[in-house]
């Protein structure tokens, strides 16, 4: 019990992203509504984000960013690894670009069948 | 359909606590994402590029190629909503409804009405009326100057601290953006056009891809900043610092300008009028 206690501990992070990238998908798959659709799509995208982050900690280190040039020298395990910050720095502003992609999208879904609810623009589209 | 999807998803988490249990732990220093390229980057960031940020030193010079191309994906982004929201046909609306600032009397003029477009009495408010409220106003008035100055501190100090071209962008965007739920979106328009915005959105790619050309023709790499050492008057490792510096602004304007304009077309639905 107590072994299993600390393996679930130690591996937190993974539990919270599994759990998010299930909410989206399940909202990617099952949800009728294109927006719900959308706001899934986000959440896993937060939860690929959280991901990269968590896998860049280290314990006992800091920030990264050095002290400049009078500082001690740096090394290595004093700081984070900076490089998930840089990928998901980038991966954040393109998913909110990506965002407003599809909520265009969906804004002339809306505009072409009046509804954003799946079975409706499905049934539409067979009447035509 | 809903338990199809909820089988998928539960053997799918199944799948990913199997697979997690290979990882390494949270906070491992010796995990395999912390030992091969990253602890390069943080010894050698500030002898490189004389940039104690290394997060800015990575996303600029050492990973250029990924951050121009991110950018041209939100510049991509901005003008796909563009194409797929903006009705340039310009049509009359049925009818308007106008504020007189003196009395709050809100009027309306059918189709054929006139009223001079900018009049020191009357406002144009949006046809779902919304009562003119002071405090949200002012407010908004009086925040945004601020809001813009702190995101030009963001772009400014990337070198130093935690922020950069991104952050301060998206900052700055989110003034324009605060201002136009403030006021209205016409009133925006009119101080940030749709030109000036298309024209920010490519010049932020073109500064980023010009940096990088300049250095071809001064003899090297493409994004090899070292290479405008000669143009500043500087040493190699201050021009790759100065270098950092110019792409982060291409950045800013481009991230500023793509957000605006998506809040345009999404919010006004591509008309540009009236919107939130």
């Amino acid at each position: 019990m107590d072994a299993l206690l600390s393996f679930v501990i130690a591996k937190y992070n993974y539990w919270v992203v599994v759990l998010l990238i299930m909410i989206g998908l399940y909202a990617m798959i099952a949800k009728n509504n294109l927006v719900k659709k959308i706001i899934g799509m986000n959440i896993f995208q937060t939860a690929i984000i959280l991901f990269y982050i968590s896998i860049g900690a280290k314990k006992g280190a800091t920030i990264p960013i050095t002290f400049g040039e009078h500082g001690p020298p740096v090394a290595a395990a004093d700081f984070i690894n900076p490089l998930p910050h840089v990928l998901m720095l980038t991966a954040i502003v393109v998913s909110v670009a990506t965002l407003g992609v599809a909520l265009a999208l969906a804004l002339k879904v809306f505009r072409q069948y009046g509804t954003l609810e799946e079975d409706d623009i499905h049934s539409q589209i067979r009447k035509e | 359909m809903k338990s199809i999807a909820l089988t998928v998803v539960l053997i799918l988490g199944c799948l990913l606590v199997y697979v997690a249990q290979e990882f390494p732990g949270f906070g491992d220093p010796g995990a395999p994402a912390n030992v091969h390229v990253s602890p390069f980057y943080i010894e050698n960031a500030m002898r490189d590029t004389a940039v104690p940020n290394m997060v800015t030193a990575i996303l600029a010079d050492y990973r250029g190629f990924d951050t121009l191309f991110e950018t041209s994906v939100i510049f991509t982004a901005g003008l796909a909503c563009f194409f797929l929201l903006r009705v340039i046909r310009r049509r009359a609306p049925e009818s308007r409804l106008y504020r007189h600032i003196p009395t709050d009397l809100t009027i309306r003029i059918e189709k054929g009405g006139r009223l001079p477009a900018s009049s020191a009495e009357f406002q144009r408010i949006d046809s779902v009326w919304v009562p003119y409220d002071l405090i949200i106003h002012m407010t908004g008035r009086l925040i945004v100057p601020f809001i813009q100055l702190f995101a030009l501190y963001v772009i400014a100090h990337g070198h130093y601290s935690p922020g950069g071209g991104f952050q301060g962008g998206v900052i700055l965007g989110a003034a324009v953006i605060l201002f136009a739920l403030c006021n209205n979106l016409r009133m925006t328009v009119r101080r940030f056009s749709e030109r000036t915005n298309a024209l920010l959105c490519s010049l932020g790619v073109i500064i980023y891809a010009g940096t990088g050309v300049m250095c071809m023709l001064l003899g090297s790499n493409f994004l090899d900043y070292g290479a405008l050492a000669g143009l500043l008057g500087v040493d190699r490792i201050m021009a790759r610092s100065h270098g950092i510096m110019m792409v982060e602004i291409g950045v800013a304007i481009a991230v500023n300008a793509v957000m605006v304009w998506i809040y345009y077309n999404l919010s006004s639905v591509g008309r540009q009028d009236e919107g939130l």
